[in-house]
Order: structure tokens, then sequence, then C-alpha cells
């Protein structure tokens, strides 16, 4: 019996393969399997191979892997394109209506899918009776799909789901006839328990809810919007609303302008909007208005992939603005730190009054996982410092409402238009404390100090997480999705009598030079894992100045993620 | 109740002596006052420009954001807080060359913003080039041999776009000015009041004296109907655009934050950000 398997269903884009998958994964996840699913898709709607790529196991992994036990077939190509990644005497199971052929190192079923489908009700369900083949092969038995497909079809009448679940027994029981049931394939049983399954984007959505974000102007860009259309769907319920701009300069300018007026607003984007963006994020550094960008990264330059995975907007999101702002930069690797960091990022935006960008990449925004339950009640709103209309009054006294008030920290209290007392000028000119365009030199430098000063020799908490051996042979600095392929190439390595530690970055701005430091000391070699194609990770610790005598890139660019054991292998390559 | 002095500051505007945005400002302060309007219940938001620097010479709330983006700021701001009176102003360069998208875009959307745009067909604070507004044949800066793109007609563009309310003005006539924004403050929508005013340090052709020969004011033709779109449509065609007072008014129009499917009537801004448990644990549970 297996600890984990690799299941994979592949077909032409639009023709059902996204959600044959889903409901595998979904099946599996309430049995309380680890699950961790990778959606292989192009920049077109119909038609083009697409595959979908669940993985199952009884401890975590948050990475695909490298083979395929159980390929799912709904054309020729499908096989031609992945037969490569199944395992010797691997099973294929493919529909019999495109006369299926496969090379010898796997077992071939030829199941009449679209035939039984036809003869249960419609051909559409000829995913369904694949699902029953594929619990055949696994020695999983059918009954774990009914809640889902009940779920799925309630609304379509109890008729649809009796047709539904007979499509998936009958699969079941012409795969058994061929004796396509493989004790060897068998997955020895879950333990039950309950978790929820999503993907990054999910858990930005909830996140956002959760932050008491109220409006969100984007506008649609694959793999970010998702995000937008969740918000779509949530923010009426709790009185926000969420505008579809006409390009991302509007969408970033709208987020400044909400937050100005006293909103929680967020955008989100990828690189391509990202790009549009950055003017206007000078604009919230300047004007010290908070606001959060979420940045899905994708393939790059210019339209680049984009549909695949990439993580080359690191030095754009740290430097591509004109002009020097104070500025936060954070980094999840999970769904649950998705969920958890959109709270984090108003806090801090709103706290240093900065724009606070967060960055995710393709993989860990799409691929669907098995997740932890996600806490409301831990996610504290922290709204930094707001005058009261008192203050407000006391401080007019003097004249005008000093916004921009030389403080200790840097940070000055901030004021909601529509308040009585409160009126002031707010400009992305240089200005003097009460907001008034202002050129002298001395009030210059002193205002720079001011806001860059916020920032100044801060390393926000949790910034690097830091596991693993002591003294280790290796020390794998990590960020994004790369987390699992980095976490299960770390035990391969330990396998192999290398001690391994892993440093995940949370964040990269403020860069924690220091924390990073800490985490590479004790390490002989330090390898930086990013999917880029110069490093730029890498080029961030030498240019804040994290030195070891020995730091070697690892990069992969060819718009895939990392599989364990290419880490794996690469790795003990350098020793 | 506030009066005009009360939307006024000491600030003294980096505009030439003659400028029209002079006008302009009075206008607003006059028309915010008249209306019963206190100072910290307006934003103004502007652009780029000589005439962006509106936002610090206008005592209410004000910030000057970027080139061109006036009006989705603006626009941020009304949904934050939809009981502030929003003002978006700026010039002709910032409005109708690198924001006319946004231009475009903030008339479908129809929020309950004012939108005043001093159009002098010249950018001024760059030191005169040609701005989207310049005639053909123009001189200036950047076209030495004559300007050989069309100029643009604001209230055209504006009309074709579905715009609910569109005035046009002239820093000359301050009466009919303040008439017209105090209209398209009471609007419920996105209204436009564009205002020809002069630069009269680079524009030599597009002076006082050549708006005053050339406007037609719809004002002083009776029986003008402003709900009457091919009416607008006419006059704008038949005098170039240079027609003054109040174009064209659609009341069926609804405005956008009225559409908005569970918008609540508080303002955001004043909102209890906390989700509730209810509304979090359903919306979780999808995920199960």
């Amino acid at each position: 019996m297996l600890d984990q398997l690799s299941w994979k269903v592949g077909g032409q884009q639009g023709e059902g393969v996204e959600s044959t998958g889903e409901t595998f994964a979904v099946a599996l996840n309430r049995q309380g399997y680890y699950v961790y699913s990778f959606r292989h898709f192009s920049s077109r709607i119909k038609g083009g191979h697409s595959n979908d790529k669940v993985r199952v196991s009884l401890k975590r992994f948050r990475a695909s892997n490298d083979y395929t036990d159980v390929l799912l077939a709904f054309d020729q190509e499908s096989i031609d394109l992945n037969v490569g990644e199944v395992r010797q005497g691997g099973i294929v199971i493919a529909d019999e209506k495109f006369k299926p052929t496969a090379p010898d190192h796997v077992r071939l079923f030829v199941v009449p899918l679209t035939k039984i489908a036809e003869e249960s009700g419609s051909a559409i369900m000829k995913n369904m009776v694949s699902l029953g083949a594929s619990a055949c092969a696994l020695g999983l038995p059918v009954d774990i799909f009914t809640e889902v497909i009940e779920e799925r079809f309630r609304r379509k009448g109890q008729k649809v789901v009796d047709q539904n679940m007979e499509a998936i027994q009958r699969g079941y029981d012409y795969m058994k006839d061929l004796g396509g049931a493989d004790p060897e394939l068998a997955l020895k049983p879950a333990d039950g328990t309950r978790r929820y399954f999503m993907m990054g984007n999910d858990a930005l959505g909830l996140g956002a809810l959760a932050a008491g974000v109220r409006v969100m102007p984007a506008y649609p860009i694959t793999p970010a919007s998702d995000v937008m259309e969740y918000l779509i769907k949530k923010l009426p319920k709790v009185g926000g609303v969420v505008v579809q701009t006409e390009d991302e300069i509007a969408a970033m300018t709208m987020t400044i302008g909400a937050n100005y007026g006293g909103a929680r607003a967020l955008t989100c984007t990828s690189g391509p909007g990202l790009s549009l963006m950055m003017e206007a994020i000078g604009l919230s550094g300047m004007t010290e208005t908070p606001t959060v960008i979420i940045d899905t990264q994708r393939g790059g330059p210019s339209t680049g992939l984009p549909t695949k995975q990439e993580q080359s907007d690191y030095l754009a999101a740290l430097f591509g603005t004109h002009g020097e702002i104070p500025k936060i930069v954070l980094t999840p690797a999970t769904p649950e730190e998705c969920f958890y960091v959109v709270g984090d990022a108003f806090n801090l935006a709103e706290q240093y009054q900065c724009p606070v960008i967060i960055m995710t990449d393709l993989q860990l925004s799409l691929s669907k996982q098995s997740t932890d339950a996600l806490d409301n009640k831990a996610v504290k709103i922290d709204r930094g410092l707001i005058a009261t209309s008192e203050e407000a009054a006391a401080n007019q006294a003097s004249g005008e409402f000093k916004r921009y008030a030389f403080t200790e920290s840097g940070v000055s209290p901030r004021i909601f238009p529509g308040t009585p007392g409160g009126i002031h000028k707010v400009t992305g000119n240089e200005h003097f404390e009460n907001g008034r365009p202002a050129e002298p030199a001395g009030n210059r430098q002193k205002m720079m100090d001011k806001r860059l000063g916020k920032l100044a020799h801060v390393e926000l908490e949790g910034s690097v997480v830091r596991t693993g051996d002591e003294n280790p042979d290796v020390v794998i600095v990590g960020i994004g999705a790369n987390v699992g392929a980095i976490t299960e190439a770390s035990e391969m390595l330990r396998a192999d009598g290398y001690k391994v530690a892993h440093a995940q970055l949370h964040a990269i701005l403020p860069f924690p030079v220091q924390m990073l430091q800490d985490a590479i000391h004790d390490g002989k070699k330090v390898v930086v894992v990013e999917n880029n194609a110069t490093g730029q990770i890498k080029h961030l610790m030498n240019f804040f100045g994290v030195s070891h005598p020995d730091v070697q890139s690892l990069l992969k660019y060819d718009g895939q993620p990392f599989l364990p054991s290419e880490i794996h292998a690469k790795i003990k390559g350098m020793f | 109740m506030a009066t005009v002095k009360d939307f006024r500051n000491d600030i003294r505007p980096n505009w030439c002596p003659g400028c029209g945005d002079f006008s302009v400002q009075a206008s607003i302060q006059r028309a915010l006052a008249s209306l019963g309007k206190e100072p910290h219940e307006v934003a103004l938001i502007s652009g780029i420009g000589c005439s962006g620097r509106i936002s610090g010479y206008v005592n209410t709330y004000g910030f000057h954001g970027v080139h061109g983006r006036a009006l989705p700021t603006a626009q941020g701001v009304k949904l934050a807080n939809r009981d502030l009176t929003v003002l978006a102003s700026g010039g002709d360069g910032d409005g109708f060359g690198i924001g006319l998208n946004h231009f475009m875009h903030a008339v479908r959307r129809n929020m309950d913003i004012t939108y005043i745009v001093m159009d002098n067909r010249i950018y001024g604070l760059t030191k005169g080039q040609t701005s989207p507004t310049s005639a053909h044949g123009f001189t200036a800066k950047t076209t030495p041999s004559g300007n050989i793109e069309e100029g643009l007609v604001p209230t055209q563009v504006a009309l074709s776009a579905g715009i609910g309310f569109l005035a046009q003005g002239f820093s000359s006539d301050v009466n009919q000015l303040v008439g017209l924004i105090e209209q398209a403050i009471q609007y419920k929508g996105f209204s436009l009041v564009n205002v020809y005013s002069p630069c009269v340090t680079y524009n030599k052709i597009n002076t006082y004296d050549y708006f005053r020969d050339n406007i037609f004011n719809l004002d002083k033709v009776e029986g003008y109907d402003p709900t009457d779109f091919l009416a607008a449509q006419r006059a704008i065609t038949e005098h170039d655009g240079l027609v003054t007072g109040l174009i064209y008014r659609n009341d069926n129009k609804v405005a956008y934050e009225d559409q908005i499917p569970g918008y609540q009537e508080t303002p955001i801004s004043q909102a209890d950000l906390q989700v509730s448990d209810d509304i979090f644990t359903a919306a979780l549970r999808e995920y199960a």
C-alpha cells in the first residue's frame, strides 16, 4: 500500500479537465489525505492540451512530483505528452473513442468513457466515468464522491445527481472487469482530518475580507483575477465594492484615493500591471497614504508566459518606482500565509503609512492544496495613528492640520476627509508639515528623512524562518511557492547523509539583513533557489550586505515550478 | 453657515497675473458657499499642471496627485466616503491628453463627482507646448510649423461617451460659471464643466479676445432645451465646440453609487471593518 500517489488527468482545454481534477482532489481531501494539485494550462479558452495533476499523500507536500501513477487521458495527445512521466508499471486509463495507444512501460486500460456516459444520460459525464475507473484502480470506494457530486449537482435535481453517481459506478465496474484494480496502487487509509482545499488566490480573497477590505479597484489579469472575482461575490455582503477599472493605473490611483478617503482598499495584479502602477506607488509613498498591492507573479517580461510560473518581479517591486520612498514587500509561501498576510499588510501599511506589496507567484496563487483552518479572530485590525476630531481642533488652533507633522517615529497622525477641523492638503510634490508644496532645501531633507526614517533599521518580525539542522552542509534559501519543493528536497538530501537547513524569506523589504545573516552563518554552503534567470534574491543579498563565502544560485526559468527531485539532484551535484 | 471667505485660504496661487484660472478658483468658492457646503465636507482632487495646483488654493480637503489621474483618485475618495462632495479638477493636457482614458470611463461609470477642467489649449507649466485641444495649424514649441493633428473637442467627446451633465464656461463670465458649477455639483452623477481659461503667457492665439469673439452662449438662445440630446449635439457641431452654458443634462441616469449591490448609506470610512464570524465561517465552508 502507498503513502502517496500521483494522478493526472489530461485533455483539451475546455472539456472538463479542470472539473475532473477538482472533483477527484476535493473527494480525497475530505478523506483526510493531503492533496496538492497543479494545473497546466495555456492562454486560450478552448482547445490546446491542458492537464491537472493531483498528488495525494498521508503527509503534507506543497509541491508536485516528477512521476505519475495513474494517467487519465481524454485524447491521444494527453498520452503522448504525459506518458513519459508515468512510472514503470503505472496505469493509463483512456477513452476507447480515440483508439488509444501507449508505450510498453505502462499498463493501458481502454474504457469506453464517452459511450458509458452517453448510456448514463450524457456524453458530458465521461469525466465521471473516468473518476469511477480511477477509484477502482486505486482501491478507493466510489462513495467518496457521493458528497461532492451531491453538492455540485443538487441544484440541477436528484436525477442529475443519480445519473452522475451511476456514471461513476459504471466506470468503476468496467475497470474492475478489465482487472484494473491494483492492490499495489491502493492508498493507505487517511485519518479523516478535515482540512480545506484552496489555492493561494482563494486565501488572499478570504484574507482581504477578514482584513476589512471594502474597496477593490482592479483590472483583470492572469493569474490575479480570481481575487477580484472572489471579492465581487463577497464584498456586497459587507457593504463593500469592487470596481473593474479601465487599466492598472486607474486601479492603483483609485486604491490610493479610497485609502486616503478612509477605507481599507486593495488592488491585485500581475507583472504587467505592476509596471503600470509604479508612478502611483510613488505617490502613495510620497503622500504617506497607506496602500496594499498584491502582485501574483507570472512569466515575464512583457506579456511573457502569462500562464506559467516565474518569480521575476522582486527587483521591480523593490526598485521600480522613481525617486525614493519607504515601502514594504511581503512574500507568503502557503495559502495559510496568504490569508494572514493581507491583514498584516494593512496593519503595516497603516502603521507606517506607506505602500505594501504582497508578492505571490503563479504556483502559489493557482495551486489548490489542503489548507488548515483559517481563524477570522486572529486577524486584528490596527489602523495606526488617526487623529480624533478633538485632536484636530487642538491642532487647528495653531493654523492648518499638520498632516505631515515631524514626530520622533516619523509617522504623523492621519485624518480622513469629511472630519471637521481636519482640513489639510496632500500633494505628491515635496511639501511642508501642513501638506503645502515646498521647495526649500532644509525642509526637503527633513521630509525625506522623515519618510525614509519610518522603516530605517526595521526588520519585520518573521521575515526569515529557518528550519532544519544546526551547522548544516547547506542552507537552502527559498521564497514563495518554492517552500514545498525545498522542504522535500531537504529530506532527500538528509537521506543521502547531508545536514540541511532551510531559510524561507517572508519579507524582502525592509530586507532582513541581520535575520538572514543569522540564518545562513552556520552553513558550509548557501544555495538560493528562485524561479528567475538572473538570481534576483541572491543579488539582493549582495546588495544589502548579507555575506557568506559560498553562495550559489539554483535557478529555473522555463515556466515550470521546481520539482523536489530537481533541487535534490542539483544541490547534490554542488558537493 | 460657511461663506465664500471660509473657502479661501492664505496661499497665493503661482498662476501668472491675468490667468483664467483665478476666475475658476473664485467660481468654485462661490458655488460651494451658495450651495451651503461646509469646507470639511468637500474634497477637491486635482491633477498636474498649472491648474492642478487648485486643490491647494481652495479651503477644503485637497489632494494633488499624479499627472492625468485626478479622476480615478477622486472616484476612490467617493467610494470610501459617499457623503463627501467630491470635485476633480485639472487642465486640458491632464484631462484630455494623458488622462483621456480615465475621462471616458469616469463618464461611463457615472459616480457623483464634478469634474472642472481649465482648458487653455496649451501646456503652460512646461512652458508652452501644444495640447490635445490645440487646433489644427496651432504653432507652439512642439509644433513649430503648425499642428498637424486635429484639436479634440471635449464636449463632443463627453457627449459621445454618454455623459449625464455637460456644461462649458469661460473665465470672463464668472456669474455664468458659478451657476454652472452649482448645477453640476447638484447633479446626481458625473458632471463636466469645461472652462475656457486662457493662458496669457504662452497661448497668443486662443486669447480672451479670441474666446469672446467666437463663443456662442446657449443661455441666450431662447427655447434651447438642455435635455434634448440631438440639440446639444447640433449646438456643439455647429459652433465647433465653442458654446457656453448648460449644454446637456440627462435626469434619467442613476449614479454608480446608487447601483452598487449591497452598498450601504453609511460611508465605508465610518463602517465597522470586522467581518462577522457568521459571514466568515460561511465563506470558509465553501472550501471544505
